[in-house]
């Protein structure tokens, strides 16, 4: 029975091989994950643009949005993917306290978004299950908005450590700070696809 | 960077689970999570086999007096379900994946060990709850597709344990995805360049692409979906001005390619196996990773050929038939490749070669239904006929199955350190072999005749064949018994195998069976020719210390 196991080798060899040296290819990872999520927003876009193309829904069916609330919000998530930037600058020259203001203010714009957003839900005169075009509005930025969630949340607990002097986020150790950077990035990406497509189109 | 592959807080030596244990642990060593895997998947196939034979049973009379017809519809969808998201995907994928793509890439683990086990470990919970949803308040009713406006009318609790059941499933193949592609491309030995590697990693290069690109649109898909069951949208409901076009489109994105995903690896695997039992090199191994990516390709613009009768318009209809047309031809290269590794070869008839076969047979036979299949006038005529369910299993049971069978064959030495039975090997194959071919083949008449599929009553008329075709059924069930006797028989008391018992060159050989947790004692090494059978200067493999 015991012959599944494999031959233990010795212990000191052992160590030595169980450690190896690699390039770290964790942001490679995280891209290609990105890459399957941007999938999933195609196949919304595609599903919306279709419906929108083959599904008349009538001239009492389709609202006009209001422009001005989603234009402040694509301002909002500019602003933030450049502010990240900027901290990233800092936590490259190893100025934490700089880095820290700078990733507060991100995800200050991040949760302003998110509020900003609700807004504009509360003010709607549609409901999800009115029409085909109010489903798929609420699911598009709904899904948007859950991904906004995540990354706000994750921008806080960057911004918790990366404080000095217990934070484990620094210069030696970037790699959470730059995997939600480039996700914050590709959210606020499809953002404006999301704002062409929705509200511009 | 240096990166341990023992995570920090590993409990000490003592307490890790050792021999049997470990397989029900969080393990992190990829030959355990392969082995995982292929257990989890076969307990799976086992049960989704007995769904199949209570179709059968179902089917041998014309009326519906085996169960009742809604308990049909379930145990169709389990079948269906089961079979493809909890056997195939993840044992062509999953298990064979994890196991050999660190030795071909000259590795210790996968690139990302953490999300790996995670990926296996969110199989078995979906797929008890899949299970489970027959007896909460009935299973999901509207077959694998869930096409809607049947599956938003049909009982609601069933359909949503499958969407969320398929979303998990969805997600593991994703993160497996990711991982085989970071490994395939970034964690190769030095020296090793990519024209150089197996042609399983290739296979499972082009199949993580697909896994990554269409997987995702399935999920927003079934998100969409449960969106209408649950809060009663209108996304797919045509009375809510919705369409269920959409809806296939979106479907058929992932799902075809998800055929793609059942049998690429399968063709890795087997051009594998071709050449070590046939002691020649592969033949033509750069049009086969041509043929590989080309299928890859095509195969992401081919879906709509399953909805030709859904109201597609004429431009679509004829470029998809076209493209349709032109993934036969990558497909009909490797198949070439494939006899002309074997022409002229020594081949050795043993289990894994007579299942390599097999596969090739029954693949040709299914390539070319699905080819006549995709030509507009022939596919509306036999469409939702029993000749698309010959068709798929012809793929599916007699491409992907068979060679799963073919590489259990092969790999059992290296997995446990034992020789089969070869013997009980080629017995289970001419069993299974006609119990395929005399459960399926008749069903392509059935289907040309008219009889439909997903029904649990048919013409009378039809009872012998169905009746036939039971018998197949009846003898595939049987077959798998002299396998598992072959198994526990061979674990127990089987011959040792030693490093290396078929003289292979390819690198998951050239360590002890069952291989060490770091896979080799020592530097991994570079095998620059993995088919350098029959050639002088190959017979042994390189190994170039840097």
């Amino acid at each position: 029975m015991t012959s599944l196991v494999p031959k233990e080798t010795s212990s000191e060899s052992k160590k030595d091989l169980l450690t190896e040296e690699h390039e770290d290819f964790r942001l490679f990872g995280l891209i290609t994950f990105l890459i399957a999520d941007g999938m999933t927003f195609a196949g919304f876009f595609a599903a919306y643009l279709t419906f929108k193309a083959v599904n008349p829904l009538g001239p009492d069916a389709i609202y006009e949005l209001e422009l001005p609330l989603p234009t402040l919000n694509t301002i909002l998530l500019l602003v933030s993917s450049f502010t990240f930037h900027k901290a990233g600058k800092f936590l490259e020259k190893n100025e934490a306290k700089q880095c820290q203001k700078w990733l507060l203010i991100t995800g200050v714009l991040g949760v302003a978004f998110l509020i900003s957003q609700m807004f504009e839900y509360f003010t709607l005169p549609f409901g999800l299950t009115d029409n085909l075009f109010a489903s798929t509005f609420y699911a598009l930025t709904g899904f948007h908005g859950l991904h906004v969630t995540l990354g706000s949340i994750m921008i806080m607990i960057i911004w918790w450590q990366t404080r000095i002097p217990y934070g484990r986020v620094h210069k030696e150790n970037k790699f959470p700070f730059e995997a939600v950077e480039l996700y914050w990035h590709f959210v606020d990406g499809i953002w404006v696809v999301l704002f062409i497509i929705l509200y511009l189109l | 960077m240096t990166i341990s592959l023992k995570p920090n807080n590993t409990p000490p030596e003592k307490l890790q689970p050792t021999g049997w244990l470990k397989y029900l642990s969080f393990s992190l060593d990829h030959k355990v999570i392969g082995l995982q895997y292929l257990v989890c998947g076969f307990l799976f196939y086992l049960i989704g086999g007995s769904l199949a034979g209570a179709i059968r049973i179902e089917l041998a009379s014309p009326l519906s007096d085996f169960m009742p017809r809604e308990v049909y519809n379930q145990v169709l969808t389990l079948h269906g379900t089961i079979m493809i998201f909890l056997w195939i995907v993840p044992v062509v994928n999953g298990a064979f994946g994890n196991y050999l793509i660190p030795f071909y890439v000259g590795a210790r683990d996968m690139a990302f060990p953490r999300l790996n086990a995670v990926a296996f470990w969110l199989i078995p919970p979906s797929g008890l709850m899949l299970i489970t949803s027959y007896f909460i308040n009935g299973a999901a009713q509207s077959g694998w597709t869930a096409y809607p406006p049947l599956s938003i009318t049909t009982p609601a609790a069933g359909q949503i344990i499958w969407i969320l059941s398929v979303l998990l499933l969805g997600g593991s193949s994703i993160f497996g995805g990711i991982n085989f592609i970071a490994t395939i491309l970034k964690l190769r030995r030095p020296g090793l360049k990519l024209m150089q590697l197996p042609m399983y990693c290739w296979a499972m290069l082009g199949t993580s692409i697909l896994v990554v690109l269409s997987t995702p649109v399935l999920a927003g898909t079934l998100i969409l979906l449960s969106f209408d069951i649950v809060a009663h949208t209108g996304f797919f409901n045509p009375s809510l001005g919705g369409n269920v076009i959409v809806y296939q489109h979106l479907f058929w994105f992932y799902s075809h390619p998800a055929v793609y995903i059942m049998v690429l690896p399968a063709f890795g695997l087997v051009s594998e196996i071709l050449p070590i039992h046939s002691r020649k090199p592969l033949f033509g191994y750069t049009t086969m990773v041509f043929s590989i990516m080309g299928i890859v390709v095509l195969g992401l613009v081919v879906w709509a050929h399953h909805m030709f009768t859904s109201g597609t318009p004429p431009w679509m209809r004829l470029f998809f038939t076209i493209a349709t047309a032109f993934i036969a031809v990558p497909t009909g290269i490797k198949f070439f490749n494939w006899v002309a590794t074997l022409w002229g070869g020594k081949i050795s008839l043993n289990g894994a070669m007579l299942f390599s076969c097999g596969f090739i047979i029954n693949f040709v036979l299914g390539g070319i239904t699905g080819v006549a299949l995709a030509q507009v006038p022939f596919d509306v005529h036999v469409h939702d006929t029993y000749f698309v369910v010959a068709h798929f299993h012809y793929i599916v049971y007699g491409g992907s199955v068979f060679v799963i069978f073919s590489s259990i064959y092969h790999w059992f030495p290296k997995f446990t350190g034992k020789m089969l039975n070869e013997n009980l090997g080629r017995f289970h194959f001419i069993i299974t072999f006609i119990g395929f071919n005399l459960c399926f083949a008749p069903q392509h008449w059935l289907g040309l005749n008219g009889m439909p599929r997903r029904v649990a009553e048919y013409d009378p008329q039809f009872q012998l064949i169905n009746q036939i075709s039971s018998i197949g059924a009846l003898l595939m069930a049987l077959s798998t018994l002299p396998f598992l006797w072959n198994v526990f028989q061979s674990i127990l008391y089987g011959e040792d195998a030693g490093e290396n018992p078929w003289d292979a060159l390819t690198p998951e050989w050239l360590t002890s069976s069952p291989p060490p947790v770091e896979n080799w004692e020592g530097e991994a090494p570079l095998v620059l020719e993995p088919y350098g059978y029959g050639r002088r200067d190959s017979n042994k493999p390189q190994e170039q210390k840097q």
